[in-house]
């Protein structure tokens, strides 16, 4: 992932079945390359809102923005501005564990981090991380010197700063 | 609120959108409906011989008429069939509503739901989402008449497209309570109509003092019928005019400024006279690769001013100065005033003057003796034989490309093609769609042998269904434009280019009870059209002509306009 060239966008659809189909097809079809996605509901109900990380140059954003508008169950698309936003990750990592030294180093490395030791088990232990793509990477990193079992990573969610927000124009 | 069947609900609703003709197959799962149509003398069904045909018949008609064309399937195969059609469609921007049947969602017997691999089931809303504005499929009776509303809503506003529409049998069937509405309600379609002044004013200054001005018209420009705003622009500006192959017609072709159009197979005056202009005003079209060729070569020393509906085709594939984005008419009516202010007549003498002489220099009108069986002279002759309005169609390939070099188009919705996605095929049963929905106008397709035999079993429909058009197969017994392309660009090495022992189109016309005739000279043409346009009687006209005639100019892949080639 090259710095400054990776766009987050939000995306307001209707929450109904087949939008991610769509969604994910026109990326497909319109040969744009999303890094992640995320899809829950949004404040409304009735509506849901995607998280969509996609990377290209400005003219390839400024189309996938276009097409995704376009599109009659999307009810608005905003592209959030780098440095005004709040952008989440979270992370569940299984790892081995071969004996007590490594449990400590583990949990140790888990605190620094500040995440949460939420499964335990006699050779294993699992790990919840919440933050940026980088820090999770970061600790990833760290964790690759153990035995990784299993790595479950949430895609990127993100909202601007401020009090100004995203809703459906009425 | 009044009880009735699904099927019912969506033909009392068609009927209120003015449905009055519907192209269609039936099967299985759509019977419901078909058996509804009996109930509904008002609503005509045009039995095709093949779903792909029902789809572009439905095209054919809404070109024509510039109202929304219906067609209908049943599920499952009936269904992909139709799939071509709606994919030509979406790359036209034509409005149609597709019908087709679909297993029931529900029932006594369950292996008939829907996702359980039934017969004929073909999880069609899926294999569409790529090539449909957008797709339907109701779960509840009550639902039918705002679907109805929102699905013509949208084929036929903003940039128009296909719509389809997916009944699942039990829904057909079932019984419940409806009530209709004129209401359109669908929060996330929002339509811009109005230009923004700024831009309008932006664009009229640029256009005021445009030494060199030319006027690009698409398709979009006679979806929103802003010929005579064009028109009327030419006049003010003395500005000459092209079209992409979509616009072909929304101009007058022989209007002193006309310059045809421009592309990979255009007029090679328009392809020489926009790389000269200083500014372009382009309207209702997407820069589409056949027309532009290589981008940076295109008009680069024009400023840019675009005048389009759809947001996502500004700045997608040429960089403007000045995007309006808006319906085509309005943005032109605001427009014409904004820079009526500001200039009272182009004056224009030297840029008109270079126009002329280009135009005598490069027409592709001068060449071969006025005898000669060639696509130049038959396409001239066929010009002379139709009146104004009469609406040509033609296929795709050699034949297509003649007749947007050949072929003077006079007035919008007069010419009828597959551009987009280039579909052999379409131009017989595009006749059929138009001559319905224009049965006082003469109607042609200009096919090739190659093309006319992808949809000749719409013989049997024209026949049957009464709806006489003319079908002129230059014949060269070879799919021509691939063969033109392996010559020049494969070294001559043909493959699977030759069609070999083609059928007699005079015999073959005659066993679909058609008329067939074959021409072999300017005159026996002559003769054929005036005998098919006076007969009332679907006519196949046989022209053989030379497996080697290319369509010159060429501007070969990689190439800007100005770089085109060929003895023209």
């Amino acid at each position: 992932m090259e710095a400054g060239t990776t766009k987050v966008i939000s995306v307001l659809v209707e929450n109904k079945p087949g939008v991610l189909h769509m969604i994910a097809n026109l990326f497909r079809r319109r040969n744009f390359n999303i890094e992640s996605i995320t899809v829950g509901p949004s404040v409304e109900t009735d509506s849901a809102r995607m998280t969509i990380t996609i990377h290209g140059d400005e003219k390839t954003v400024d189309q996938v923005v276009k097409q995704l508008a376009k599109q009659i169950d999307v009810l608005k698309v905003v592209g959030l501005e780098h440095g005004h936003l709040v952008m989440r990750e979270l992370s569940l990592i299984k790892v081995a564990v071969k004996d007590a030294k490594e449990r400590s180093d583990i949990i140790n490395l888990v605190e620094v981090f500040r995440g949460r030791i939420v499964d335990v088990a006699t050779d294993s232990l699992m790990v919840e991380i919440t933050g940026t793509p980088d820090k999770i990477d970061a600790f990833l990193n760290l964790m690759h010197t153990f035995e990784i079992l299993e790595l479950a990573r949430t895609g990127i969610t993100a909202l601007g700063r401020g009090t100004k927000s995203i809703r459906i124009d009425e | 609120m009044t009880k009735m069947s699904g099927a019912q609900a969506l033909l009392e609703s068609l009927e209120k959108h003015n449905v009055d003709v519907i192209f269609g197959i039936l099967g299985g799962a759509i019977l419901p409906v078909y058996d509804e149509l009996c109930s509904h003398p008002k609503v005509r069904h045009i039995l095709a011989r093949h779903e792909q045909c029902a789809a572009h018949e439905a095209e054919g008609y809404a070109k024509a008429s510039g109202k929304t064309g219906v067609c209908m399937a049943t599920s499952g195969p009936g269904a992909t069939n139709l799939v071509t059609g709606l994919a030509d469609a979406y790359m036209d921007s034509i409005p149609i509503v597709a019908l087709t049947g679909q297993v029931p969602t529900a029932g006594v017997n369950t292996s008939y739901m829907i996702g359980r691999d039934a017969f004929q089931e073909a999880d069609i809303i899926s294999i569409v989402t790529a090539v449909t504005k957008y797709s339907y499929q109701p779960r509840n009776i009550s639902e039918i008449p705002q679907m109805v509303n929102n699905a013509f809503h949208i084929a036929s506003t903003g940039r128009p497209g296909p719509v389809l529409i997916d009944l699942p049998k039990n829904i057909q069937t079932g019984i419940d309570e409806v009530e209709f509405t004129n209401k359109v309600n669908i929060r996330g379609y929002k339509l811009i109509t109005e230009p923004k002044p700024q831009k309008i004013s932006q664009a009229a200054e640029l256009l005021a003092k445009a030494e060199r001005p030319i006027i690009l018209a698409g398709g979009g420009a006679i979806s929103a019928d802003a010929s005579d705003e064009i028109v009327q622009m030419s006049d003010l500006l003395m500005a000459p005019v092209a079209t992409t192959f979509m616009g072909k017609g929304v101009f007058p072709e022989m209007h002193p400024l006309s310059l045809g159009c421009i592309g990979m197979h255009g007029n090679p005056a328009a392809n020489r006279i926009i790389g000269e202009a200083d500014v372009l005003l382009a309207v209702g079209t997407r820069f589409g690769d056949r027309a532009t060729a290589t981008l940076s070569a295109f008009a680069p020393d024009a400023k840019k001013i675009h005048l389009e509906i759809d947001n996502a085709e500004i700045n997608k594939n040429i960089e403007v100065d000045v995007p309006i984005v808006a319906d085509a008419k309005k943005s032109m009516q605001a427009l014409l005033s904004a820079t009526k202010t500001k200039l009272s007549k182009g004056e224009g003498t030297t840029w008109t003057k270079r126009v002329k002489e280009v135009k005598e220099q490069l027409s592709p009108l001068l060449k071969d003796r006025p005898r000669d069986v060639v696509p130049k002279q038959l396409l001239m002759a066929l010009r002379e034989l139709l009146p104004e309005n009469g609406i040509v169609t033609t296929e795709v390939g050699q034949n297509q490309m003649w007749s947007a070099l050949y072929f003077k188009a006079l007035k919008p919705r007069t010419f009828i093609s597959s551009g987009g996605l280039g579909t052999m095929g379409f131009g017989f049963p595009a006749a059929i769609g138009a001559k319905v929905a224009c049965p006082d106008r003469p109607v042609v397709d200009i096919a090739g042998d190659g093309s006319f035999i992808m949809s000749e079993q719409e013989l049997a429909c024209s026949v049957s269904e009464n709806i006489p058009v003319v079908v002129i197969v230059l014949n060269n017994s070879v799919l021509g434009m691939v063969a033109q392309w392996q010559r020049a660009l494969y070294d001559r090495r043909y493959m699977a280019v030759n069609l070999g022992k083609t059928p007699d189109m005079v015999k073959l016309a005659e066993a679909y009870g058609a008329q067939g005739i074959r021409a072999q000279s300017i005159e026996e043409f002559q003769k054929a059209v005036k005998q098919a346009l006076s007969s009332h009687v679907t006519t196949v006209i046989d022209v053989p002509i030379s497996p080697e005639t290319d369509v010159v100019p060429f501007v070969p892949p990689g190439c800007g306009l100005p770089q085109q080639r060929g003895d023209y």
